[in-house]
C-alpha cells in the first residue's frame, strides 16, 4: 500500500471515530432527559473506537497488534452496555425519567400491576414474601400517557409471570 | 485445611466445560504481550489453568451448539446495525434534539437461557433504538427504553426487531430446544412477526422450564 | 495531508470534550454527570489513540486497554449507590 493511500484512509477512519465523539458530545448536550442521552452515550463510543483501533491497525500494518486491538475492543463491547444498563435501571428506579417524554410504558403498567396484585394479597393475608421484582413503584399511574393500543395480553402475562412464585429458576 | 475442605466441596466444572475459557484466557495473555510464541502460550496455559481453579467461579452454561454460518451473518447484522445506531443517534440529537418522545417496550424473548438473554440484552444495547432499562429473568422479559418511538406501530417495529436478533442468537448459540420452539414458530405463522411470534413463545415456557 | 485531518481530528475531540465537560458541569444528577464522565474518558481513550497515530508510537496501547476495560466501573458503582440509596 502506497503511503499516501495509508494516510488517506488513516486520516478518514480517525474523522469518523471524531464524528462518532462528537454524536456522543452533541446528544449528551441536546437531549431532554438522563434516559436519551444514554442512548447517546453508549451507542457512538463503541463505533468511535473500533474507527480508532482500525486506524492503528491501518497505520502500523502488522499483524500482531490485531489481537490485541481486537481485545480492546471486545472489551468495549462487553462493557458499554454494562454500564449503560446500570445507569438506566438506576434511572429508571430513582424516577430520574420525565414521564411526559414518554409516549409508551409498558414497565410503568407491569410495575402498577404487580403492586395492585400485592397489595390484594396483603389485604387477603396470603401475600408470599418474595416480592423482588418490584422496581421503584410509581405512586400514580396516571400520571403517564397511557397509549390505548398497548399490547394488553403480553403484559398482563408478564405481570403474572412476575408474580408466579417459584416460576424462576434457581440461580 | 477448612478452606481445602471449601474448596474440595465445590462442584467441580469438569475440563471440557472450561475450555472455552481456558482458550479465552491464553488468547488474552497472547493478545496483551503481542506475542504468540509457543513457549508464551504454554506459560498463559499454566496460569489460565491456575487462575480458572483459584478464582473459582460458576461456569457459563454454553449450549453445545454453535453454528458459524449463522453466527458470521449476525456479526454483519450487527455491525450493519451499529452504524447504523450510531448514526441515527447524531441524526436524531440534531435534528430532534430537546424534542424527542420515547418509550418503554417490554418485549418477551423465546429462550429462558441466562447466556442468551444477556447476550441479546448487550446486542440490543448496541444497535438502533434500545437500551435494556430492566430484565425480568423469570419471564426472560426484556424492558427495553427506545430513543423515538412515538406510536405502537414503532413498538412493535422494535419489538420484531428485538425477537430477530434473538432468532439470529438462537441460531447461532442456542440450545437444541431453543432452536425447535424458533422452527416450529416459523413454521406455524411463516415469516416471523412480534404480534404472532407471542403465542408461540408462551407455549415454549412448557416446552423448557 | 494528514496534518489536516490532525487538525480537524483535534478539533472534533475537543469541542465534543467541551460538551462533556459542560454536560459533568450543568448535569441535574449524579447519573447524568457519571455518564458524561463516561464519554469523556472515551474521548480521551481516542485523544491517546490519535496520538499514537500522529507519533507513530505505542506507548499508550496498554492504557487504551485499560481504559476500555474498566471504564465501565466507576458508572456502575455510581449507579449500584443510587439504586440503593433509592
Amino acid at each position: 500500500m502506497s503511503a499516501e493511500l495509508n494516510d488517506l484512509i488513516v486520516g478518514i477512519l480517525m474523522l469518523g471515530g471524531a464524528l462518532m465523539s462528537l454524536a456522543a458530545a452533541i446528544g449528551l448536550t441536546r437531549f431532554p432527559d438522563l434516559m436519551s442521552r444514554m442512548h447517546a452515550a453508549s451507542k457512538p463510543q463503541v463505533l468511535g473506537l473500533l474507527l480508532f483501533l482500525l486506524a492503528i491497525a491501518v497505520q502500523f500494518e502488522s499483524w500482531s497488534l490485531l489481537p490485541v486491538l481486537v481485545v480492546c475492543w471486545l472489551f468495549m463491547i462487553l462493557t458499554a452496555p454494562v454500564s449503560a444498563h446500570m445507569v438506566g435501571r438506576a434511572g429508571y428506579r430513582t424516577k430520574h425519567l420525565r414521564p411526559e417524554l414518554l409516549t409508551i410504558d409498558e414497565l410503568d403498567d407491569v410495575v402498577g400491576r404487580a403492586q395492585e396484585l400485592l397489595l390484594q394479597s396483603r389485604a387477603d393475608g396470603t401475600g408470599d414474601a418474595d416480592e423482588d421484582e418490584d422496581p421503584q413503584v410509581d405512586d400514580d399511574p396516571g400520571a403517564h400517557s397511557q397509549a390505548g393500543s398497548l399490547d394488553d395480553d403480553s403484559s398482563a402475562q408478564t405481570a403474572q409471570g412476575a408474580r408466579r412464585p417459584g416460576h424462576s429458576p434457581e440461580g | 485445611m477448612t478452606r481445602r475442605a471449601q474448596m474440595r466441596n465445590r462442584p467441580r466444572v469438569p475440563l471440557l466445560k472450561e475450555i472455552p475459557l481456558l482458550i479465552w484466557l491464553v488468547f488474552l495473555w497472547g493478545a496483551l504481550w503481542q506475542d504468540f510464541s509457543a513457549g508464551n502460550l504454554i506459560f498463559g496455559a499454566v496460569l489460565a489453568f491456575i487462575v480458572a481453579n483459584i478464582f473459582y467461579l460458576p461456569p457459563v452454561e454454553l449450549s453445545g451448539r454453535f453454528n458459524p454460518l449463522y453466527a458470521a451473518g449476525f456479526l454483519v447484522r450487527f455491525f450493519y446495525k451499529l452504524v447504523h445506531a450510531s448514526f441515527e443517534v447524531l441524526w436524531l440529537s440534531v435534528s430532534k434534539g430537546p424534542n424527542i418522545k420515547n418509550a418503554v417496550v417490554g418485549v418477551k424473548l423465546r429462550s429462558r437461557s441466562d447466556l442468551l438473554v444477556t447476550a441479546t440484552g448487550h446486542a440490543l444495547s448496541l444497535i438502533p433504538g434500545s437500551l435494556v432499562v430492566e430484565v425480568d429473568r423469570s419471564t426472560s422479559t426484556l424492558y427495553l427504553h427506545c430513543l423515538n418511538v412515538s406510536t405502537p406501530e414503532a413498538a412493535d417495529k422494535v419489538r420484531k426487531d428485538v425477537r430477530d436478533t434473538e432468532s439470529w442468537l438462537i441460531r447461532s448459540i442456542g440450545t437444541r430446544e431453543d432452536l425447535d420452539v424458533l422452527k416450529a414458530e416459523q413454521a406455524l405463522a411463516g415469516p416471523p412477526s412480534g404480534r404472532q411470534a407471542d403465542g408461540a413463545a408462551t407455549t415454549s415456557k412448557e416446552v423448557n422450564p | 495531508m494528514m496534518s489536516i485531518f490532525v487538525v480537524l481530528v483535534a478539533v472534533m475531540l475537543s469541542v465534543a470534550a467541551a460538551g462533556a465537560i459542560f454536560r459533568i458541569a450543568r448535569g441535574p444528577s449524579i447519573l447524568d454527570r457519571v455518564l458524561a464522565a463516561d464519554v469523556l474518558l472515551t474521548i480521551v481513550g481516542a485523544a491517546l489513540a490519535t496520538d499514537m497515530i500522529v507519533n507513530r508510537n505505542l506507548d499508550y496501547l496498554a492504557l487504551l486497554v485499560s481504559i476500555s476495560l474498566i471504564g465501565f466501573i466507576g458508572s456502575v458503582t455510581v449507579a449500584r449507590f443510587v439504586t440503593d440509596r433509592r
